[in-house]
C-alpha cells in the first residue's frame, strides 16, 4: 500500500482528474448500460404478462359466450 | 468421458438457447463482480507508481481492456452476423445485434479514457494519429451497424443489411491492431508482446484480470440482451407463449 491518506489517494499524484475521470466515465457508461437493459427486460416481461392476461380474457369470453 | 454426445446444433434454436442462457447469467454476473474488485484492488493498491508517468498510467487498467473488447466484440459481432446471413440462422443474427451495443460502449470508453490519458502523457486530448483515427472509425462502424438495423422494419432484412456492413468493416480491425507498426504513431506500441513484458508483474496482472472482468461483463450483458431480443422478436412463437403461460 503506497497511499498514506485518502486525500493522497484521491489526488493520484496530481492526475486525479484524468484517472478518476476515466474510471468515472467507465462506471457511468457500464452502469447505464445495465440499467437500460434491466428496464428493457422488465418491459419485455410486462408485455408477455399482458398478452397472457389477454389470452386468458379471450378464453374466458369464449367460455361465457 | 461419457459417451453421450452433445448436440450443439440444438442450441442454435432460440427455444433451447433461451433457458440455457438464463441459467448461466448469474454465474457470469458473480464472476464479473469478483474480477472487477480483485483487478481494481491490484491496480490501485498493489501496482507501484510508474517511474515515468507517475499515477496517470493507472488509466491503462481500464483503457487497454476496453480497447481490446471494442475490437474482440466487433470480430465476434461480424462472425455472428455472417453466420446468421450465410446459414439463415436467426439466433446468430440476434447475437450480433446484442453484441453491437456493448461493443460500441467499450469502444467509446477506450476513446474517452485514451483521450484523458493523452492529455497528461502527450499534452493533447486528441491527435489524428493512425490508431486513434482507426478506433474512431470502429466507433462509427458500430454506430452505422446499430442505426442501419434500427432503420429497417423487417428484422431478417435488417440482419442481412447489418451483416454486409459488419463484414465489410472487418477490414478495419487489423488496421487498428497493426497501426502502431505500419505508421509512425504518437500512440505507444503494443502493451504486451510475446518477447517481453515491459510492465511490473502486478501492473500486468491488474490489466489481465480487468480484461477478464470486461469479458465476463460482456457475456452477461449480451446474454441478457439477446434474451430480450428473442422475446421481442418471437413473441408469437408457441414455445414462448407456452413457457410463459
Amino acid at each position: 500500500m503506497h497511499w498514506s491518506s485518502l486525500s493522497e489517494f484521491i489526488r493520484m499524484g496530481g492526475y486525479g482528474f484524468y484517472v478518476w475521470g476515466s474510471y468515472g466515465v467507465t462506471l457511468i457508461l457500464l452502469g447505464g448500460e445495465v440499467l437500460v437493459l434491466l428496464k428493457r427486460r422488465r418491459a419485455v416481461a410486462r408485455i408477455a404478462g399482458e398478452s397472457k392476461i389477454e389470452t386468458r380474457n379471450q378464453n374466458f369470453e369464449a367460455v361465457i359466450r | 468421458m461419457s459417451k453421450r454426445r452433445i448436440n450443439w446444433y440444438k442450441y442454435a434454436a432460440p427455444a433451447n438457447f433461451y433457458p440455457l442462457a438464463g441459467k448461466t447469467i448469474p454465474f457470469f454476473t458473480v464472476v464479473t463482480a469478483l474480477l472487477f474488485v480483485v483487478g481494481l484492488y491490484i491496480g490501485f493498491f498493489v501496482a507501484p507508481t510508474d517511474f515515468q508517468q507517475g499515477e496517470s498510467y493507472r488509466i491503462i487498467f481500464i483503457h487497454v481492456p476496453a480497447a481490446w473488447m471494442g475490437m474482440f466484440l466487433y470480430v465476434l459481432m461480424a462472425v455472428y452476423a455472417g453466420i446468421g446471413w450465410a446459414f439463415n440462422a436467426r439466433l446468430a443474427s440476434m447475437m450480433a445485434t446484442a453484441i453491437s451495443t456493448t461493443g460500441a460502449i467499450f469502444t467509446f470508453i477506450s476513446l474517452v479514457t485514451g483521450s484523458l490519458w493523452g492529455r497528461p502523457a502527450w499534452g493533447v486530448y486528441w491527435v489524428w494519429d493512425a490508431r486513434m483515427t482507426s478506433t474512431l472509425i470502429l466507433m462509427f462502424l458500430y454506430i452505422g451497424f446499430i442505426s442501419l438495423q434500427a432503420s429497417i422494419d423487417d428484422p431478417r432484412r435488417a440482419d442481412r443489411a447489418g451483416a454486409v456492413l459488419a463484414l465489410v468493416g472487418l477490414i478495419n480491425v487489423p488496421i487498428i491492431y497493426f497501426s502502431v507498426q505500419w505508421w509512425n504513431t504518437l500512440h505507444q506500441g503494443a502493451t504486451f508482446t510475446a518477447r517481453s513484458f515491459k510492465m511490473a508483474p502486478s501492473m500486468l496482472w491488474a490489466m489481465l484480470i480487468l480484461m477478464g472482468a470486461c469479458w465476463m461483463y460482456s457475456i452477461a450483458v449480451v446474454l441478457v440482451r439477446v434474451r430480450c431480443i428473442i422475446r421481442e422478436r418471437e413473441r408469437e412463437a408457441p414455445w414462448l407463449t407456452e413457457a410463459m403461460a
